[in-house]
């Protein structure tokens, strides 16, 4: 065991960010959260992280837990100099062809010497990500890691995700809106509500009652679409290219690209 | 050596501002710019309560500043006012109090231009060795928590996530705040501590593509600024503190200036083979 959250909860300003959280994360599984805005995503990723410390219940760390962090939001402001290479060793030593590895397996091993402050969105991620990774941690947790990422690049991600976990059998803990693309890479699913709605792996909570109430409208393609990919996951790349249209179908669904992908939603 | 005033006076300042510079970058970073008049205000404070209780300056100075900034964390986390207010209030009550006491002691007779300015007379050699000294300390104690508190700088949750422990980093720096304020009053005056530590990181900021870079440049302006201001204060007779913010003001004026491409290649988006912090880039 990792990290163990037992019937915890964090109260802030009057009321319960979360509240009756119980989970455990084990070496080697990944395990993403999902829900809607302000459902207690982050604040529990922060409990199993020690960075809040519950008001009720408890959170266990492993002793002496090597965790990387990718926070939601970050920001580096002009005042502050600081290149990627610079960036990437903020918390530990890391030689220049070990940095020089991390930045490739994210795809931007160009951007070493450039300002943080000067990079896009898509590229700041991917050098959150690389940092991360460059830890080489028991515990990795990602909050919201591919925002501002591009469609392709977002399944690559997320199949390095993979990888990581794989090479370093460590355990991840991933936070996604995004409820389709995710499903498929991850072990377990804890769908949050201000409380555990349901969890258990992505066919039974996809199917359940309280994950289609939460989601609605959402939930119902969700459902469609993790089927569909499950009949054809032994299919090579072509398989991962549709899973990318669903998923951009799934968005437009949301009203983030309204109408872009609607030809697609039909294919699938 | 140390018997003329004027290189007391600059020996002493350099010592000083080697300390403000890079102590002063990471009150940008932090945007702690009040925070820090707010604990040099209190100084005067400091320096009243030494003078009424017959104590060494400089360590009342540096207990009264500890305890302000205590005293603001505690504010803080209880208080409905917001950050500014607090620190608004806390600079000018104790500011205020510091001066209401010291015209109370009638019996002392206290050159109030020279805390509220400077002194450059007043420098003595013992002053220079507790500037040294406590500036070894500081920069040592710096370099110490140094990853600790730069992680905290770019991102809390994530410093504390990765084992940085950023509040014990950030009640020493607090603590570091206050020991530089406490060496640097008799130079430049509490009115004017705030600027040696803000001026030159400013101005160090554009030719830093990296924080250690921006801290050893910030010390190196800070010195140039000391050494100019106190020149200047001498040939034209007026208060040392206001001359050297003088000098380093006019240090950032030049720096935000335009300039030749000189500089511009010092931030490249791509690969640039000047940059001493990295490896050889394999072709």
């Amino acid at each position: 065991m990792l990290v163990s959250l037992d019937n915890a909860g964090v109260f802030r300003s009057d009321r319960w960010l979360v509240r009756g959280v119980s989970m455990s994360i084990e070496a080697g599984e990944i395990v993403t959260l999902i829900g809607p805005n302000g459902s207690g995503k982050s604040t529990t990723a922060k409990m199993a992280l020690s960075i809040l410390h519950p008001d009720e219940g408890a959170a266990r760390q492993k002793p002496d837990l090597r965790a990387s962090y990718v926070p939601q939001k970050l920001e580096v402001n002009w005042t502050l100099p600081l290149t990627v290479n610079r960036f990437l060793r903020l918390t530990n030593r890391a030689s220049s062809r070990q940095m020089e590895e991390a930045l490739a397996l994210t795809g931007t091993d160009h951007l070493a010497k450039a300002q943080m402050s000067k990079l896009s969105g898509g590229e700041f991620q991917r050098v959150l990500l690389a940092r991360a990774i460059l830890r080489t941690p028991e515990f990795l947790v990602l909050d919201e890691p591919v925002q501002g990422v591009d469609f392709n690049g977002e399944i690559a991600l997320y199949k390095l995700i993979e990888d990581i976990r794989t090479r370093l059998n460590c355990g991840v803990l991933l936070i996604s809106h995004d409820l389709h693309v995710v499903m498929s890479k991850t072990d377990r699913v804890i769908c949050l509500n201000g409380h555990i709605c349901c969890s258990g792996t992505p066919a039974t909570v996809a199917s359940s009652d309280e994950f289609k109430s939460l989601f609605g409208d959402q939930a119902a393609p969700g459902l469609a679409l993790y089927e569909h990919r499950h009949d054809h996951e032994h299919l090579p790349d072509g398989g991962v290219v549709q899973i990318g249209d669903e998923e951009a179908a799934a968005d437009s669904s949301s009203g983030n690209k309204p109408g872009t992908t609607t030809g697609t939603r039909v294919d699938a | 050596m140390l018997d003329d005033f004027f290189t007391r006076a600059v020996i002493g300042g350099i010592g000083v501002a080697l300390v403000a510079g890079p102590v002063g970058c990471f009150i940008i970073w932090r945007r702690l710019a009040y925070f820090g008049d707010t604990l040099s205000h209190s100084a005067l404070l400091g320096v009243a309560m030494a003078l009424l209780l017959e104590l060494n300056i400089t360590i009342v100075v540096f207990v009264v500043s500890v305890v302000v900034s205590l005293l603001l964390l505690v504010l803080q986390k209880r208080a409905t006012l917001s950050s500014d207010a607090l620190l608004g209030l806390l600079a000018h009550a104790t500011l205020a109090v510091g001066l209401v006491v010291l015209a109370f002691m009638t019996w002392v007779r206290v050159d109030l231009m020279g805390f509220l300015f400077g002194d450059i007379l007043a420098v003595t050699p013992m002053d220079i060795g507790v500037i040294w000294g406590g500036g070894i300390i500081v920069l040592a104690v710096l370099a110490y928590i140094w990853r600790s508190l730069f992680a905290a700088t770019v991102n809390y949750d994530l410093a504390t996530a990765e084992g940085e422990r950023p509040d014990v980093a950030n009640i020493i720096f607090m603590v570091l705040v206050a020991a530089v304020i406490a060496v640097s009053m008799k130079l430049v005056g509490v009115l004017l501590i705030t600027a040696l530590l803000i001026i030159p990181a400013a101005t160090a900021r554009r030719f830093s593509a990296s924080p250690e870079q921006m801290a050893v440049i910030a010390a190196l302006v800070g010195g140039l600024s000391v050494w100019l201001g106190l020149r200047g204060s001498l040939e034209w007779d007026t208060p040392a503190g206001p001359s050297i913010v003088v000098a380093a003001l006019v240090c950032f004026v030049l720096s935000v200036m335009p300039m030749p491409k000189l500089w511009a290649g010092r931030e490249p988006r791509r690969q640039q083979p000047s940059d001493r912090s990295s490896g050889v880039k394999e072709p």
